[in-house]
């Protein structure tokens, strides 16, 4: 599904002295299929505006559209159904797991939409399957006796059990170890290419989004700043660095390697391409 | 009394910790003999995966939690010994990883005035500890703000200065950057670090970011419960196998520095920092 914002723009507390404007006109297509990543430092409007796609926040001013639907202008019910086709996967999901069971807690989302039992049951087995975790080994288990990894994969698996076309992750790896972040965005990474979804990663890594999308929008102040891809945003290192953010570590090495090696590329932001490059330039 | 050394921070002696038992009635072991020792003045990085026992092991620091088996000594004080309680939780502060969850108070000044006042400190020190833990934290000019309108980096140094205020020994961070953005992660950090420095505080520093811990005066590994590892920074980080193996990372240049000698350049094992791989590549 394609997600087109128009003219969005949303102010909290509107007329009273808390006012504040979240989000300044924003207008940026997100193409059905696509790997976007949103960075911005905290304040900037990244969660306000996911919170937008699917209905959550309502705009002061402006739309989103769904695949050429209007989902503000639509009825109660009708948003509803748009909103088993966005994924919204918060930040510290694990937090909203509630139930006795895995298996229940992972079907709740497709219990809700009406699902027959047989296909809950199914859409259960599948989602569990697809974040990694053994649906024999989990399904009688509390999610409360699992690791925080695992606890993650769950909640992922609840959301993905709805089936929805455009998927939308919030820090989908704050605070987890090394091992367990690439697992998860591995899967991510997987899910996008095997099942053709729309996904949205909002992170605070450069390194993660380097390496995962295909466009960065860029947010500061409740606009947006750059909306681009990864070797365009990630070489704008001085406007980046004046709104709180960063790049990753090995493009400021190839920046640095540039005085000596002017031929060197500077649009560089995964160690992998770094040591190609490396390679290629330094060593000959 | 034994004759160990007054600089001796923590002294953890063969600590078992078994959680008691889960829904399906098994202990859980967290910790299986660990035996390590803090130094006052030091920087101890801990590193290890989710479950490796670290938080498990903070909360033992701080007599949140009690040895199964073995002891902890904090400042010559056993956390076993009840009395002894409340001056090792002044002595040894925590900062966690969420500072939403730490703040209690509406205006800045007055959560950093809690924990005094909770201690039974005289109204005058309490004015004068909080100014000069909030002028540590370079936090001053926010005194009279309410803490929700903070960013992510100054909420968690709002939390320091509370710490700051009971004035302890020892300030053990639990993975405190977990949930900023990096220009928050370079605030908290520097924080930390002078700290450190500049005040001498022993600082113990657990986190998954390994940039964060490359000048720490040692790091300390956690897997299943056990010290594996432990030594310099660089000592640690040259084994990026064995790291890897145990599910953890190395810093971004110690690994391009590790691909690099695998594809036959020569180069020193032990590259921490960007300067240090400039130097490398342009002799």
């Amino acid at each position: 599904m394609s997600v087109e914002i128009k003219n969005l723009s949303h102010t909290y507390s509107e007329g009273s002295p808390f006012e504040f404007k979240a989000l300044k006109d924003i207008n940026i297509t997100i193409e059905d299929g696509s790997f976007i990543g949103i960075i911005g430092h905290t304040g900037s409007g990244k969660s306000t505006l996911i919170q937008h796609l699917n209905g959550l926040l309502t705009p002061t001013s402006g739309t989103v559209l769904v695949d050429g639907k209007d989902i503000f202008a639509t009825k109660k019910s009708d948003m509803i159904l748009l909103r088993h086709h966005i994924g919204l996967v918060f930040q510290y999901p694990e937090h909203q797991l509630f139930e006795e069971t895995v298996q229940k807690d992972v079907a709740f989302g497709p219990k809700n939409q009406g699902l027959s039992d047989q296909e809950v049951d199914q859409r259960v087995r599948q989602s569990i399957k697809m974040v990694g975790l053994d649906f024999e080994e989990v399904k009688d288990k509390s999610p409360f006796e699992l690791s925080g990894g695992q606890m993650r994969r769950v909640a992922i698996a609840g959301v993905l059990a709805m089936e929805p076309s455009v998927l939308i992750l919030d820090e989908p790896t704050a605070g987890l170890d090394p091992r367990g972040r690439e697992e998860i965005l591995a899967q991510i990474k997987s899910l996008h290419t095997q099942k053709k979804i729309t996904v949205i990663l909002v992170s605070h890594s450069m390194e993660d989004i380097g390496k995962m999308v295909d466009k960065i929008l860029v947010m500061n102040e409740g606009e947006v700043v750059f909306f681009d891809t990864p070797n365009r945003v990630f070489t704008e290192i001085t406007t980046l660095e004046s709104i709180g953010l960063a790049v990753p570590e090995v493009t400021y090495l190839m920046r640095r390697l540039k005085e000596k090696y002017p031929e060197i590329r500077e649009d560089i932001f995964t160690v992998e391409a770094a040591k190609k490059e490396i390679l290629k330039v330094i060593r000959g | 009394m034994t004759k160990e050394s007054n600089n001796r921070m923590i002294d953890v002696r063969d600590v078992h910790f078994t959680y008691p038992h889960n829904n399906e009635n098994e202990a859980v072991v967290a910790l299986d003999g660990v035996s390590l020792h803090i130094e006052k003045g030091e920087f101890v990085g801990i590193i290890g995966h989710n479950g490796s026992g670290k938080s498990t092991l903070s909360k033992l620091l701080n007599a949140i939690i009690f040895p199964t088996q073995g002891d902890v000594i904090v400042s010559g004080l056993n956390t076993k010994d009840q009395e002894n309680l409340w001056t090792i939780r002044q002595t040894a502060g925590m900062v966690f990883q969420n500072p939403d969850n730490q703040l209690v108070a509406t205006i800045v000044e007055e959560d950093v005035a809690f924990g005094p006042e909770n201690l039974g400190v005289p109204p005058l020190e309490i004015r004068e500890r909080v100014d000069r833990a909030l002028a540590i934290v370079e936090m001053q000019a926010y005194a009279h703000q309410k803490p929700h309108q903070l960013s992510g980096g100054q909420k968690q140094r709002i939390a320091i200065a509370g710490i700051l205020a009971m004035e302890p020994e020892c300030i053990i961070f639990d993975e405190p950057t977990a949930m900023l953005d990096p220009s928050g992660r370079r605030e908290v950090m520097e924080t930390i670090k002078r700290l450190n420095r500049d005040k001498e505080m022993t600082v113990i520093h657990i986190t998954h970011f390994m940039e964060e811990i490359v000048d720490a005066d040692r790091i300390i590994v956690l897997d299943k419960g056990k010290v594996v590892m432990e030594g310099e920074p660089r000592s640690i980080f040259r084994q990026v196998k064995r790291l890897k193996e145990i599910g953890l990372d190395v810093p971004q240049m110690t690994e391009l520095a590790y691909e690099l000698r695998n594809e036959g350049m020569k180069m020193s094992d032990d590259i921490l920092s960007i300067e240090e791989m400039v130097n490398a590549l342009c002799q």
